[in-house]
């Protein structure tokens, strides 16, 4: 199915909705494209009758919501009290360093993404960071390496998508 | 009923917000969100007050008055809190007032100045922003922004186009666009009214002052200048002058002694573009062309209609604004006649307007390589100008303008204000289908600041509907009732502005309707006093068809005059 149809198909669901039926939306949309594109923005906006920077306001006023194409490994860095406490900052200054994204974003090739998460309530493995669900405990900035290269590795022994 | 403020009993009225009677009351209460008009948001907190009876302090835009109510509106508690909103707003703030552009006009420089603040006693995290100086019109510098919100009201429910809205959270809080893209590729319409309601430096023109002083500077180019119809009666404001000042002929010498060679009126190129435009209308309904017509000459508009109702394309006129027609007019049969090469021309337009500036890039409007216009500078910007040349209009006599460019009708002079294209259009439509003038040339019904003004014209015998519309959020109610078929209608007039040109935002800021009305009033008396009214009756228009052109329409006209218009895509 195409991007447009899988929106289409969302908004369907939510025929005659007013604004107050955004969020939803937003949420639905993000969970069949991983992120709210431009073009799902525009056509939420048509739907609920709502400018593009209104919803792009909304949008970001949430953690929740990602503007990026999400890469083949999606990073969560743990920013809650505990991991803050054990060192979380330098270990997501580590990951922007070995990525060169910032949080929010995706690397040029696809195969990374970084997200700032407020807690992900597995404090006992502060500073933890989770790559597409898998949980990895104790980061320190010199163990970011060895674990993304070990996804890297992975994602190369894999023939891609496209 | 009454209430009592600082001890004195006032009148208010039922329903109202304490802010409103404060101010008629003569209370002087500061405000920084606060725009008269619109819905309260009752964001800043500057106008809070204390209210007996009320815990915490009250914001008084947005806190209906009752009865007996008792309030005291400079107590010590009240005055402590307003100047702690002001040493709070710097935290994020640069320190670089005096190469502001907004440095001795400043809303926050003033409030602070008010207040006696005298220290930074807060030195926050500052947030570095990038500026956005990807539009032809408009520069934002988020540095400056303190997020009253005033331009994100205007935008949204002036003009209804919400190019802008507050993104992020807390204090990653920013004005920005859908996707913080660029305003050059946004729904941005480059009108400028949130440039008009910024307090401080964060949204300007994009200025056009340095290209036009170093073509002054060039003895090799032949610098021309035409100046808006609503520039004279808005300018002498910059210079402390009161609403309504027209100095048409001192701006004209100052224009000179800027070094200008020629000095042209864009009223001139008004009475072009109605004889065009009103012939364009006759056609139209003789030949059953696309109706109801509707004006072309505001930049804003026309990018409101690609974006947003592009059904509405093939209901614009064809004929380019006046600016652009003066410019097309100078490159040819100027240059022409005076032997002067084209290339060396630069043609400068004084405009109330920041869209203008995108309308002179736009590709549409180059001819041969060459800009029909090469620079725009706002209203602003030619008082920064008459300064810098240290100018003082006080002294000067006033000039009359160039030839062959230089003479208008007082229809002319009106598309100043809205209603002013309809009613010069009126005059001349008249005398083009029955071969006789108006015998009442003014038209009282399309005149007036209302958003929306209608009338049934009778002309030889046919009837046609007119509407005129000043405000782009007033457009937008009006399109959707004419695409749903509730309106039966010939003719649209359509301003961008609040007011037309004279509340345009290239003005002198701020949104003052006295200060619009002052103004609008200039431009009827210039009228009522006026030797030649009608367009038509422009004795240089007139030669200009004889010796140029041939006929309104013709092949000339639509080589120079006329233009068209596509489809946008933008993130709306």
């Amino acid at each position: 199915m195409t991007a447009i149809a899988d929106i289409q198909t969302v908004l369907h669901k939510h025929t005659n909705a007013g604004r107050d039926a955004l969020i939803p939306i937003l949420q639905e949309v993000q969970e069949v494209h991983g992120y709210l594109s431009k073009e799902a923005v525009v056509q939420i906006g048509r739907h609920l009758k709502l400018p593009a920077s209104k919803i792009y306001g909304v949008a970001t006023f949430y953690n929740q919501f990602r503007f990026n194409a999400p890469g083949k490994y999606h990073i969560q860095v743990c920013r809650g009290t505990a991991c803050h406490v054990k060192g979380s900052a330098n270990v997501l200054d580590a990951l922007t360093r070995e990525l060169g994204v910032a949080p929010g974003e995706t690397t040029r090739d696809g195969v990374f993404s970084l997200e700032i998460v407020a807690c992900i309530g597995a404090c006992g493995l502060a500073p933890v960071i989770s790559v597409n669900g898998e949980f990895h405990a104790g980061m320190t900035p010199e163990k970011i390496k060895t674990v993304l290269d070990a996804y890297r590795k992975e994602a190369e022994g894999e023939p891609t998508d496209d | 009923m009454n209430i009592t403020v600082n001890g004195n009993t006032v009148e208010a009225r039922e329903g109202e917000m304490l802010l409103t009677t404060l101010q008629r009351a003569g209370v002087r209460v500061p405000t920084l969100c606060h725009m008269p008009d619109l819905f309260p948001s009752g964001a800043c907190r500057m106008c809070v007050v204390e209210v007996e009876g009320m815990r915490g302090l009250v914001p008084s835009c947005a806190h209906p008055v009752s009865e007996n109510m008792n309030v005291k509106t400079h107590s010590p508690r009240v005055v402590r809190a307003r100047k702690t909103i002001v040493e709070l707003l710097p935290a994020d703030h640069p320190d670089d007032c005096l190469y502001c552009v907004r440095n001795g006009n400043c809303e926050l420089q003033k409030l602070a100045n008010e207040l006696g603040i005298r220290e930074r006693r807060y030195a926050g995290k500052r947030t570095p922003d990038k500026m956005d100086t990807s539009s032809p019109s408009i520069v934002r510098d988020p540095d400056k922004c303190i997020l009253c919100g005033r331009c994100v009201r205007v935008c949204e429910e002036v003009q209804g186009v919400s190019a802008i809205d507050f993104a992020g959270r807390g204090s990653n809080t920013v004005i920005s666009t859908a996707f913080d893209q660029g305003l050059n590729v946004s729904s941005c319409i480059n009108c400028g009214q949130c440039v008009m309601v910024c307090p401080t430096g964060a949204l300007r023109e994009q200025s056009d002052t340095k290209r036009v002083v170093d073509a002054l500077n060039d003895p090799e180019k032949y610098v021309v200048v035409q100046h808006a119809p609503s520039v004279s009666v808005t300018l002498a404001e910059e210079f402390g002058a009161k609403p309504g000042s027209d100095i048409c002929g001192i701006m004209t010498t100052a224009l000179r002694q800027l070094g200008f060679d020629r000095v042209f009126d864009t009223a001139f190129s008004a009475d072009l573009t109605i004889l065009e435009e009103a012939s364009e209308l006759a056609h139209r309904i003789q030949n059953g062309g696309k109706l109801p017509m509707m004006t072309s000459c505001s930049p804003g508009w026309i990018k409101f209609v690609e974006q947003y109702f592009p059904e509405f394309i093939g209901n614009l006129s064809t004929c380019k604004s006046p600016q652009q027609m003066l410019g097309a007019v100078i490159k040819s049969f100027f240059a022409d006649r005076e032997n002067i090469d084209p290339k060396n021309i630069v043609s400068v337009a004084i405009m109330p307007c920041t869209a203008k500036k995108f309308e002179a890039q736009r590709p549409e409007m180059v001819r041969n390589g060459l800009p029909d216009v090469d620079a725009v500078l706002t209203t602003r910007e030619l008082a920064r100008l008459i300064r810098l040349r240290g100018i003082d209009l006080d002294t000067l006599e006033p000039e009359m303008q160039d030839t062959p460019f230089g003479e208008r009708s007082t229809a002319g002079k009106l598309f100043g204000a809205t209603g002013g294209v309809m009613e010069a259009a009126m005059r001349t439509a008249n005398y083009l289908l029955t071969g006789e003038e108006l015998k009442q040339l003014n038209v009282r019904a399309v005149r007036g600041l209302d958003g929306i003004k209608e009338a049934r014209v009778t002309i030889n015998g046919v009837e046609l509907g007119v509407a005129v519309v000043n405000g782009l959020g007033n457009a937008r109610r009006l399109l959707e009732e004419v695409r749903d078929g509730y309106r039966d209608l010939h003719f649209i007039e359509v301003m961008t502005c609040p007011g037309g040109c004279i509340g345009g935002g290239g003005q002198p800021l701020g949104t003052d309707p006295e200060a619009v009305k002052a103004r609008m009033q200039t431009l009827y008396k210039i009228d009522r006093d006026g030797d030649v009214r009608t367009s038509h009756g422009n004795p240089a228009v007139q030669r200009l068809y004889k010796e140029f052109l041939g006929n309104p329409l013709g092949g000339k006209s639509h080589e120079l005059l006329h233009t068209h218009y596509a489809k946008r895509e933008t993130l709306t």
